[in-house]
């Protein structure tokens, strides 16, 4: 591990946690993004995995993503379970030969040195249904901890990946109460201060997720967000249908946006209890053909590696 | 003898498929030896979370040369059928063949092609990429830039070919470039660097100080015997779990057992929830103490040996197990502070089949069912249809919810805290049994209502929308529900006939017929047994059995022979003259001390039968079956059925078929081999 100060040092600070995770894929060559200014689900739906995992160039990108889980909100009254929570991305495209190296020794930048601690790769299969994606890989534990996910992307958007992309993914909350030692995600250290310079998780996000626990469960107007969800499919095939050139589209990405937008209101819809279980995978359903249609579309971008 | 070494080194392979690959790969590897001339002595494949290997031992350097001979067209066959002959043989010219003659077919060419035998290596060196490429993996992925498959990223191939005592070589062939060679690698953490192997012995040898135990049931005893005496050393015991232990065997290289605690508060929880808790999330043993009871401690196996002896690897599992059991305990208070009935319009939601309704719909079904099925076994029907009620209500609770096979077991206890009757608690846990083979059977009458009308409802349901079970797809495991239904009704002894379609009826009947056979009935037996229309589960069962009781004693064996020849007389006869004999004996016809006999007993007996049948006595009847023995052999001794009086031929035909009528009143004779 470098020498840091010790309110850098992700043992007492978040941020510090995030920071040296973005140092330490910086240094392996990746871009480091800025998190999507959209609300989604997983920093999956970030294009600069689900679109640039599509297509024949090379792609490596970390970055943070806010993700919102709406029906996990639990008032700030839960420590492990929040709607807003924040998740760590990498995605290198082809998936180097070291890759498992690489995430290893992300983990020794963040403490958790394998010398000391048990790390396992334990099978996990990715599918996400409204994306059309799936891949092999696995959850990795520490200490019999679930810390990250890793996967070979095999399909997105119904299309094959190649070259495959491998794509880890942190929770950062959960890594950090870890490696803190903190019970309660509330609890954690954000700045790394001590004293009266200390901020806490709770400082920041206890009352977002109060609020936004109130918002999502009873009062998000429901026939609004159906109007949303709706004019999302529609804005997003409009999109498609003007974009379209021979052979040729010039507005995948505005076009995805819909597709990120629709999801967020199916998730929205879904911690108001209004949608049936039948009725889920029609939406589901719903939205992967949207994203089905934007993959087809990249693919036809320079992006997506079209001559 | 030379021997072989082949090592698949990759990033870690699933738990579940490595037992299933070392098997595929031994048997590829050695059927393809075979196939190519390379007979061979000893196979072993090995497995572990990082490599797939294989020794094969007892190899010869070269396959033997073979001599094969090929015929060909006849002399002064037509030109297009002599090359083509030339062609297949691998022949220049006509001359090269042999002319030989056959008595039948005249002269005709024949081609004796001799195959030189190939080097051991360069034939490997051709099958070994072709395994990989068609590695039959349940689940497989591509990576990088390449196009090649496996289970997860191939990152090193060992491939050494050679006799003890001499530098072997190596098997050189590409697999999604990636080179053969001879470097391995010991453990992830403990022992990283590259090994250089040459063969077998010192290849185990090596991965044994790079801290990898390459047989995963030398893992496994590992692992039991270290968290036994870890237990033991507690005054505990390891509750045992041969699933868990084998995927545990499956997650580590190098097994070190160590044991954690939780707070004992926990305990409260039924032990059935914090096992599964313990044993899904963190494949960890839970441990009894000596009364049996649960203990707060709980065996885990990680894959390395910290260098601080494990302090921190306890600490971070049991800081994961608090956490998961406060999880649980906090859908448990949850649960219990609603009645059950509580989840019932929840069901309302849950479709259960898009043709069948919801659960709640399949509730009220069920609640139906159980009011007709309770006078038929003995159970009071009110009790009855509240367990059926309550069976499904813990569907909706968060303990089933976050661990679905806990359902049922968490509908018991709700049910039992929120003091409803015993039998109706233990029916609510009880009627999703039989769940396999092994599992055990409801015994309890209001049980017993509930797990049938489960079984019998999801049964006429999906034969109703034509959903049956076709070939090795079963998705609403109804082959186990019909078993099931079986089962109940065998081991209980239940009268309970079975009121369903003829094509459900004739499935039970398959179900049935593998069951009893699987207890060892012959099959022929069975068969006599069950007609298309039998519907009495118990009747069949003990029919059988009192059939093949009375087949392995000397007056059966005897008596199945009288019924042959009777039945085979009758048979000629009938078919002869296109008649069927039903008609009276007549007394008064009988002439031969040895016939009156026979008429006699086979009333008597007929008589008898009809009792003991209608008494579900099938022992008794074919106690007076036998009975039958000695007249029948003394009849066809003395007596020619074909006698020159019509009248008395016709009057023994008759007889005859009354003796076949009697012995089908237990069985159907004709289908029994012998």
């Amino acid at each position: 591990m470098t020498n840091r100060p010790s309110h850098m040092d992700p043992r007492n600070s978040f941020q510090g946690l995030i920071l040296t995770l973005q140092n330490f894929w910086a240094e392996q060559g990746c871009v480091i993004l800025q998190p999507y200014d959209m609300q989604m689900g997983a920093g999956t739906f970030h294009t600069a995995t689900t679109l640039r995992a599509l297509g024949p160039k090379p792609w490596k990108a970390a970055y943070v993503q806010p993700s919102r889980r709406p029906k996990d909100g639990r008032y700030g009254e839960n420590p492990n379970r929040l709607q807003h929570y924040y998740q760590f991305q990498v995605i290198l495209k082809p998936s180097p030969a070291n890759i498992q190296e690489l995430y290893l020794q992300s983990l020794a930048e963040i403490g958790l040195d394998a010398a000391l601690h048990d790390i396992r790769f334990v099978e996990d299969d990715w599918e996400s249904p409204t994306l059309g994606a799936w891949g092999l890989g696995w959850e990795c534990w520490c200490d019999g901890m679930e810390v990250s996910q890793f996967t070979y992307f095999q399909q997105v958007a119904g299309f094959e990946c190649s070259p495959v992309p491998g794509e880890i993914t942190y929770g950062l909350e959960r890594l950090a109460m870890y490696v803190q030692g903190v019970e309660n995600v509330y609890d954690l250290n954000f700045n790394g201060r001590e004293g009266d310079d200390k901020v806490t998780y709770g400082d920041v996000f206890l009352q977002n997720e109060q609020e936004s626990s109130k918002y999502n469960f009873e009062v998000a107007d429901t026939e609004i967000l159906f109007r949303h969800f709706a004019d999302a499919e529609q804005e997003c095939r409009a999109i498609l249908a003007k974009g379209a050139e021979a052979n040729r589209q010039s507005m995948a990405i505005p076009a995805y946006e819909q597709v990120v937008k629709a999801s967020h209101n199916f998730n929205m819809l879904d911690a108001r209890g209004v949608i049936s279980v039948t009725e889920r995978q029609s939406y589901i359903l719903r939205i992967r053909e949207l994203a089905k249609s934007c993959g087809e579309a990249w693919l036809q971008t320079a992006g997506g590696g079209a001559e | 003898m030379p021997e072989l070494l082949l090592e698949l080194f990759s990033e870690e392979i699933p738990a579940r498929f490595q037992r299933r690959a070392a098997d595929d790969l031994k048997k590829a590897v050695t059927n393809a030896l075979v196939d190519a001339g390379l007979v061979y002595e000893g196979a072993k494949a090995f497995v572990t979370p990082r490599r797939l290997a294989l020794t094969v031992t007892g190899l010869p350097g070269r396959s033997p040369d073979t001599r094969e001979e090929k015929k060909g067209p006849k002399v002064g066959a037509p030109q297009p059928a002599i090359d083509g002959f030339l062609r297949s043989a691998g022949l220049s010219s006509i001359d090269q063949a042999k002319v030989e003659s056959d008595p039948k077919k005249g002269d005709f060419y024949v081609a004796h092609i001799n195959k030189p035998g190939a080097e051991a290596v360069d034939l490997l060196s051709a099958i070994l990429p072709k395994i990989l490429t068609d590695f039959p993996w349940a689940k497989s992925m591509r990576w990088g830039s390449g196009s090649f498959n496996w289970v997860r990223p191939l990152r090193a191939i060992t491939a050494t070919f050679g006799a003890e005592n001499e530098e072997p070589v190596v098997i050189p062939f590409d697999s999604n470039e990636l080179a053969s060679g001879q470097t391995t690698f010991g453990h992830r953490f403990l022992a990283p660097e590259p090994i250089r192997v040459r063969r077998f012995d010192d290849y185990a040898a090596a991965l044994e100080r790079a801290k990898v135990v390459l047989d995963i049931d030398r893992r496994k005893d590992i692992i039991q015997t270290d968290a036994e005496q870890l237990a033991f050393a507690q005054g505990l015991t390891v509750i045992a779990d041969e699933g868990l232990l084998e995927e545990v065997a499956g997650l580590v290289e190098w097994p070190v057992v160590m044991m954690g605690s939780f707070d004992p508060a926990f305990l409260e929880l039924p032990e059935e929830v914090i096992i599964a808790t313990i044993r899904a999330n963190q494949k960890c043993f839970c441990l009894r103490d000596a009364g049996g009871k649960l203990a707060p401690n709980f065996i885990i196996t990680a894959n390395t040996e910290a260098s601080d002896g494990g302090a921190v690897i306890i600490a971070g599992n049991e800081r994961v197990i608090r956490a998961r059991l406060s999880d649980a305990a906090f859908f448990y208070r949850g649960d219990l502070a609603l009645p059950l009935e509580h989840g019932l319009p929840k069901l309302e939601e849950t479709v259960f089949h898009a043709k069948l309704g919801t659960q709640f719909a399949r509730v009220e079904r069920l609640v139906k069912l159980a009011a007709e099925i309770a006078p038929k076994v003995g159970a009071d029907p009110e009790r009855a249809k509240r367990a059926a009620m309550l069976a499904k209500a813990d569907l909706t609770t968060g303990m089933v919810g976050e661990f679905p096979e806990l359902q049922g077991l968490m509908g018991r206890y709700y049910a039992a805290a929120q003091g409803e009757p015993a039998d109706i608690a233990t029916a609510v846990e009880m009627h999703y049994k039989p769940l396999g083979p092994t599992d055990s059977v409801p015994t309890e009458p209001v049980s017993i209502t509930v797990a049938l009308a489960d079984k019998l409802d999801l049964l006429t349901g999906f034969w109703a929308i034509d959903e049956k079970p076709t070939g090795s797809r079963d998705p609403f495991a109804l082959r186990r529900a019909a078993l099931g239904v079986i089962r109940i009704i065998a081991e209980n002894g239940l009268r309970f006939p079975l009121r369903v379609e003829p094509d459900l009826l004739a499935f039970f009947h398959d179900r049935l017929k593998g069951t009893l056979r699987d207890a060892g009935a012959r099959h022929d037996l069975v068969d006599a047994v069950i007609s298309a229309e039998s519907d009495d589960i118990l009747e069949i069962t003990q029919r059988v059995g009192a059939l093949s009781q009375l087949l392995s004693s000397d007056d059966g064996v005897n008596l199945l022979a009288g019924y042959r020849r009777a039945a085979n007389i009758l048979a000629a006869e009938e078919k002869k003259f296109n008649l069927t004999y039903r008609g009276a004996v007549d007394q008064g016809l009988l002439r031969l001390p040895e016939e009156t006999d026979l008429a006699f007993a086979v009333d008597a007996v007929h008589a008898a039968v009809l009792s003991h049948v209608s008494a579900n006595d099938y022992k008794g009847a074919m106690a007076e079956l036998a009975t039958l023995r000695a007249p029948v052999d003394a009849f066809f001794t003395a007596v020619m059925v074909n006698d020159e009086d019509s009248m008395v031929r016709v009057n023994r035909l008759n007889l005859l078929s009354r003796l076949r009528d009697t012995m089908h009143l237990v069985a159907d004779f004709s289908k029994i081999a012998g």
